[in-house]
């Protein structure tokens, strides 16, 4: 019997006992389901985390000089202590480390500090104030919505003119333009001359809750100390040309800093690595229970199939007595079962696929997480569903095959 | 032992066949010979016991003899493995049960496919040549029926038509009337004696002397050998 009449008198099969193929395929369906959702939001993870997080965070390819880690999950108090005596970074840091600099650079300078930013009579509390150099804007990625970014000479200058961020603007002005208008921040009066684009909200924290305003503004004195940044925000071309700029930029802060051979940096650069790393962890706790959860179900669908297809060929004891009287061989027979039970199982893994794919789309919407189906996993998914049926049908369809035809046709 | 006559379908010397029933050796049949020409119709009789299942068996290729030997058709078949037994099977001889065995979610017309699948015939063929077979047995206005929807009759003569699709050597038959009431029993008798007129050999087991009275030859066995051999007029 050709390969091809055995599947689809196993898709007759299937057709005709509805309710018991539903049960035997459950656990593939499971298997391949879980697979897919779950791989689906490991994929979709990686890219948030590495694309959105860290690029909203730190940018491409960028780097900044910093007293401690921005990003820093169960750091002890003593390390946090330590960070807090160390020095702070200054205006001729950056300015020494940017004239030692010698690949293709964009840097900017970056304080924050939270304040409440008023216009008339309405405030929006809890709005984070940054002074930043004019090319704090490319850094982030950060694009206007109306009107302009301030200018390297607003900047040198210390004119007060203010960047709003799209909640700032919606909060204070609501539909009218804020263009020209005149807010108040700590007191002093700031000339809005732009609005930055939506950007969302990142894992629940918006991220439209700021003004930006000149590094050299009045407003500086409300941030840091002066003379002081929090941090310089150094962008290079590539990541090559990045790990260039800063093995130049810890040499001159080591030096400025009069540090030692044997002593540890006392200021950090700090990269988007450490998100990814953070990330990395929770996604390998996923990628090793996932399989997991993947094993389990194949396998408990395994032994479904395999307990159903013995269940069938007791049923069909008859069947099986006739074809074989009727000129079919042991391996016709054991075709004939094998492809029954992958079917069953292939079946399965289909439903799974679909399912998998509604779950990662549910996820799409339902959470920020970017969630793709990985082609690869459906592909596995399918292998493996097709694998099981195979695997477990084997016993029961070598059995049909060893029936002996005689006592099989006399069997009631 | 050289070949028998070619014109002998079934040729059988000394056969023995002896099962193991708890230790103790019980001998179904001690030393059949018989030997069945080119279109002869015959029917073996003999009461339960009398190793008339276990001679059909041996005959249909589904046993193997302890000892002595079968040829069929001119080959030797009492020392075939399974396999190879299963391709006889499929070319040589076409069954027909008591209890008609046909699948009951497959119509009549893949009913009577089954063998040809086996015989690995494409489907264009399969189809055409299974209509040819139900159309022999009366059948054509009902191939896509399923056997639930067809009379006791009509399922026997479905599975005639499954016998005959491979143009088998012999048609074997199992108390085929075993299951019918004396009217169907009448037509499908008739449907045998108009196979036999076309040049059928059959060879048909049944207890039943109205029915053993339709074969132009009669074997009966007692005690695993056989009593009598008569032809008479059909």
């Amino acid at each position: 019997m050709p390969v091809f009449e055995a599947f689809r008198l196993a898709l007759q099969t299937i057709r005709a006992q509805k309710l018991k193929s539903g049960f035997s395929l459950l656990g593939v369906f499971i298997g391949v389901a879980s697979l897919i959702a779950a791989w689906s939001i490991v994929n979709g993870g990686n890219r948030y985390m590495t694309e959105k997080f860290a690029q909203t965070l730190f940018g491409v390819n960028t780097f900044q000089l910093r007293r401690r880690p921005m990003f820093t999950p169960n750091v002890p108090d003593s390390v946090w202590r330590a960070w807090w005596r160390r020095p702070r970074i200054k205006f001729s840091d950056a300015e020494a480390v940017s004239a030692a600099l010698t690949v293709p650079v964009v840097t900017a300078w970056q304080s924050s500090e939270n304040v409440s930013v008023f216009y008339g009579g309405k405030e929006a509390r809890d709005i984070e104030l940054t002074t930043a150099s004019e090319r704090y804007f490319d850094i982030k990625n950060l694009r206007l919505a109306l009107g302009r970014p301030f200018t390297a000479q607003e900047n040198r200058s210390g004119v007060p003119v203010a960047v709003l961020g799209d909640a700032v603007a919606k909060r204070l002005f609501a539909d009218r333009t804020p263009l020209e208008r005149s807010v108040r921040i700590g007191g002093i009066a700031y000339r809005v001359i732009g609005v930055v684009e939506k950007q969302g909200s990142i894992l629940g924290f918006p991220l439209d809750r700021f003004v930006v305003v000149p590094a050299l503004s009045p407003a500086q004195n409300l941030v840091n100390p002066p003379g002081v940044l929090d941090a310089f925000l150094v962008k290079a071309q590539s990541e090559i040309e990045m790990r260039e700029a800063m093995e130049v930029a810890e040499g001159v802060m080591r030096s400025r800093r009069h540090l030692r051979p044997k002593q540890d940096n006392n200021f950090v650069l700090d990269t988007s690595e450490g998100v990814q790393r953070f990330w990395a962890g929770i996604s390998r706790i996923l990628v090793v229970v996932l399989p997991n959860i993947v094993v389990v179900s194949l396998v408990i669908g395994g032994i479904v199939i395999m307990n159903i297809m013995l269940m069938s060929v007791a049923e069909r004891t008859r069947e099986i007595g006739l074809r074989k009287a009727l000129g079919a061989r042991r391996r016709d027979v054991l075709r004939q079962f094998l492809a029954e039970s992958a079917a069953i199982a292939t079946v399965g893994a289909a439903f799974g696929i679909v399912a998998g794919i509604g779950l990662t789309l549910l996820i799409n919407a339902a959470s920020p997480l970017p969630a793709t189906v990985s082609p690869l996993s459906v592909v596995l998914g399918v292998v493996m569903g097709a694998g099981v049926g195979v695997v477990a049908g084997v016993y029961p369809a070598s059995r049909a095959a060893r029936l002996d035809p005689i006592a099989a046709l006399r069997q009631e | 032992m050289t070949a028998p006559a070619p014109d002998l379908i079934i040729f059988t010397q000394d056969l023995v066949r002896e099962y193991d029933m708890g230790g103790e050796v019980v001998r179904a049949l001690q030393g059949v010979s018989l030997q069945i020409k080119q279109n002869e119709y015959v029917a073996v009789m003999g009461p339960s016991g009398s190793g008339k299942s276990t001679l059909m068996n041996l005959i249909g290729c589904l046993d193997t003899p302890t000892s002595g030997e079968y040829w069929l058709n001119a080959q030797k078949v009492s020392d075939l493995d399974d396999d190879a037994l299963a391709r006889i099977r499929n070319k040589e001889i076409g069954f027909v049960f008591q209890t008609f065995n046909l699948l009951p979610r497959a119509t009549a017309l893949h009913n009577v496919e089954l063998p040809l699948i086996y015989a690995g015939h494409g489907a264009r063929e399969r189809r055409a040549q299974a209509q040819h077979a139900l159309e022999r047995v009366g059948l054509a206005d009902r191939m896509e029926h399923r056997p639930n929807e067809l009379s006791g009759g009509q399922r026997q003569r479905v599975a005639i038509a499954r016998a005959l699709v491979n143009e088998p050597s012999i048609l074997l038959a199992d108390e085929p009337t075993g299951n019918l009431d004396s009217t169907t029993s009448g037509e499908i008798m008739q449907v045998f004696a108009e196979l036999h007129r076309q040049g059928q050999t059959i060879v048909m087991v049944t207890h039943e002397h109205d029915i053993a009275a339709h074969a132009a030859r009669v074997v009966t066995l007692r005690d695993g050998l056989i009593a009598t051999d008569q032809r008479q007029a059909a």
